[in-house]
């Protein structure tokens, strides 16, 4: 996922020389792709977070497109109020791409663990959120975000996720993006590289004879209310799966899109992180499963929702 | 109108601006009046009927509690009419008292410390990426360089040789809670800034030749900080180096009696009253 969305960027700096990509010192050799290929586009502001974001703004207000870039929760938390003031309420031309979503750098720890992201960047008004489920909805995100003006954030995870599309497949991020059927009893949403998860899960519910369908959200904000409404109102119960907290996040998100339905509707089963950090020390599955965001460890749960 | 002129009417409209709107932060308003009026006056080159040109000169005010002056002084220039500022701070008022993007004129909306001179500092590095000929100012105060983002700016820029670009610090001696050298002491802060990689220059921040020459003196290479040493509340006896008039509306007796004192300087320096 990483790798192509920094292919595809060099891509867009090649046609527009505008754009420019400043990394916080994070990003060896991944970042190398672009360097070679436009080595006046390229920045590394020093592990200084709050800078890069603040010049970001400053050199977008000048007419640039500009992608910071660092991992998790560094160029999101850390620099948060020049991501509000500088950034969005300037409507600035920034784009902030961050690696390691989620558990992705699992036994790194809590300070790796980007898991209230979401959350917070969906607060901030005129934020785009994309968190993509494969490599291919990615570079859809990063052509949108570079093709609206205004602030995006840009979730990714790494580079060894599974790939659900064929090479050329269309996709319309504007939608929740369908893997299988619509499910006439469940339907899962994820979002992010937990996708695998969701498609794994639809497919043991599935095998025990409960209709199940399975959609990924690659844009969280704006989020696709109307394929969220519809699916809704023809199932009993909406799953969704994220590494993130179910405050806030997808979960949250798609709770806001279901109060607003006034025919009758399914109930909702938010799963992630329940108010608590991910501190036990372990690999992305282990965490996974640790904290009952995968398929095997969801299976149970979603049966006795369903009274099953 | 010359830059000594323009420092006492830019107060007086401040000061009459905070009466009416009961706005605070007096003090830094008055300390730092001198720099921008001497920036405005002989230094800067934005047309005000065109102040978004691409070849302007930027200011971006990074103290932006310290819009009252600013304000005034804008107005005066001719970016907006002067009756706009007796609507500062009333409801539905386009000059909310932190400074404002909505003002002609005014680059950056700023009110949180340590913000608008890293902005600055993306424009002065757009300017050297794309070889424009603008340059890039901003204003910060001293009890701001506490803010660990101005550090994050002074080491990028100096790293990044901004030549087009210079930092004014109105170094009042003073921030919220008390003086700076009681609280966070970063004097000398020019030999700080110094060993970051900039030109940094100390003058005595009321005194508008001392000023004007250091806004002219070269700086080839690197970037350039002003030190702007000055009293908080400069120009109004009882407010000089108090404390209370970072905080206190003007009121009462206080009022005309600034008042008085601002015109006293007008006619010693000769503006017409």
């Amino acid at each position: 996922m990483r790798d192509h969305v920094i292919s595809e960027l060099v891509e867009l700096v090649k046609k527009d020389s505008h754009i420019y990509l400043i990394c916080g010192d994070l990003g060896y050799v991944v970042l190398d792709k672009f360097k070679e290929a436009a080595p006046n586009n390229f920045l590394n502001s020093g592990i200084a977070e709050q800078n890069m974001t603040a010049l970001a703004a400053g050199l977008a207000m000048e007419g640039n497109t500009v992608f910071t870039y660092s991992i998790g929760n560094f160029p999101t938390l850390r620099c948060i109020e020049q991501i509000r003031n500088d950034v969005c309420y300037h409507h600035a031309n920034v784009k902030i791409l961050a690696v390691g979503g989620g558990f992705v750098y699992g036994n790194q720890g809590v300070t790796h663990h980007a898991t209230e992201d979401i959350a917070v960047m969906r607060a901030l008004p005129t934020m785009r959120v994309y968190v993509p489920g494969d490599a291919y909805e990615a570079m859809e995100c990063l052509k949108e975000a570079y093709e609206i003006p205004g602030p995006a954030y840009i979730r990714l995870a790494r580079n060894k996720e599974q790939n659900f599309h064929e090479d050329g497949a269309v996709i319309d991020i504007n939608k929740i993006q369908a893997y299988s059927k619509q499910g006439s009893e469940v339907n899962i949403l994820t979002t992010g590289s937990i996708l695998c998860e969701g498609i794994k899960l639809q497919k043991l519910l599935e095998d025990q004879g409960i209709s199940t369908g399975i959609y990924s959200v690659p844009r969280v904000k704006p989020i696709d209310e109307d394929g969220i409404k519809d699916l809704a109102k023809s199932c009993k119960l909406l799953v969704t799966m994220e590494e993130h907290q179910i405050e806030g996040g997808l979960g949250g998100a798609v709770a806001e899109v279901l109060s607003s339905i006034k025919e009758q509707h399914a109930v909702l089963y938010r799963s992630g992180l329940n108010n608590m950090f991910s501190d036990t020390t372990g690999s992305q599955d282990y965490l996974r499963n640790y904290y009952n965001i995968s398929a095997d460890t969801l299976l149970p749960i979603i049966k006795e929702e369903l009274g099953r | 109108m010359k830059s000594e002129e323009l420092s006492v009417r830019i107060r007086l409209k401040a000061w009459d601006m905070a009466y009416k709107a009961k706005a605070s932060h007096m003090g830094g308003n008055f300390s730092m009046a001198d720099a921008i009026s001497v920036l405005y006056t002989d230094v800067v080159k934005i047309d005000p009927k065109n102040p978004d040109a691409d070849d302007r000169d930027r200011v971006v005010l990074s103290k932006g509690h310290c819009c009252a002056v600013m304000y005034a002084l804008l107005a005066q220039k001719g970016f907006f009419p002067e009756e706009e500022l007796e609507h500062f701070g009333e409801d539905g008022s386009m000059l909310s008292c932190h400074i404002s993007k909505k003002v002609p004129g005014v680059e950056l909306s700023s009110g949180s410390l340590g913000h608008g001179a890293a902005v600055a500092a993306g424009m002065a590095l757009n300017g050297k990426l794309n070889d424009k000929n603008y340059k890039v100012y901003a204003i910060c105060g001293d009890g701001e360089c506490d803010e660990g983002s101005i550090w994050e700016m002074v080491m990028f820029a100096g790293q990044h040789k901004l030549d087009n670009f210079t930092v004014i610090i109105d170094a009042n001696k003073m921030q919220a809670m008390g003086d700076t050298k009681d609280i966070i002491d970063l004097q000398p802060i020019s030999e700080k800034w110094r060993l970051f990689g900039w030109t940094a220059i100390d003058v005595n921040g009321h005194n508008h030749d001392e000023l004007r020459a250091a806004f002219n003196a070269s700086h080839e290479g690197k970037p350039k900080v002003i030190v702007s040493n000055t009293i908080k509340g400069h120009g109004v006896s009882f407010m000089e180096n108090s404390l209370w008039w970072h905080y206190q509306i003007p009121f009462n007796e206080y009022y005309p009696k600034a008042i008085e004192e601002l015109n006293a300087e007008l006619e010693r320096i000769g503006g017409n009253l």
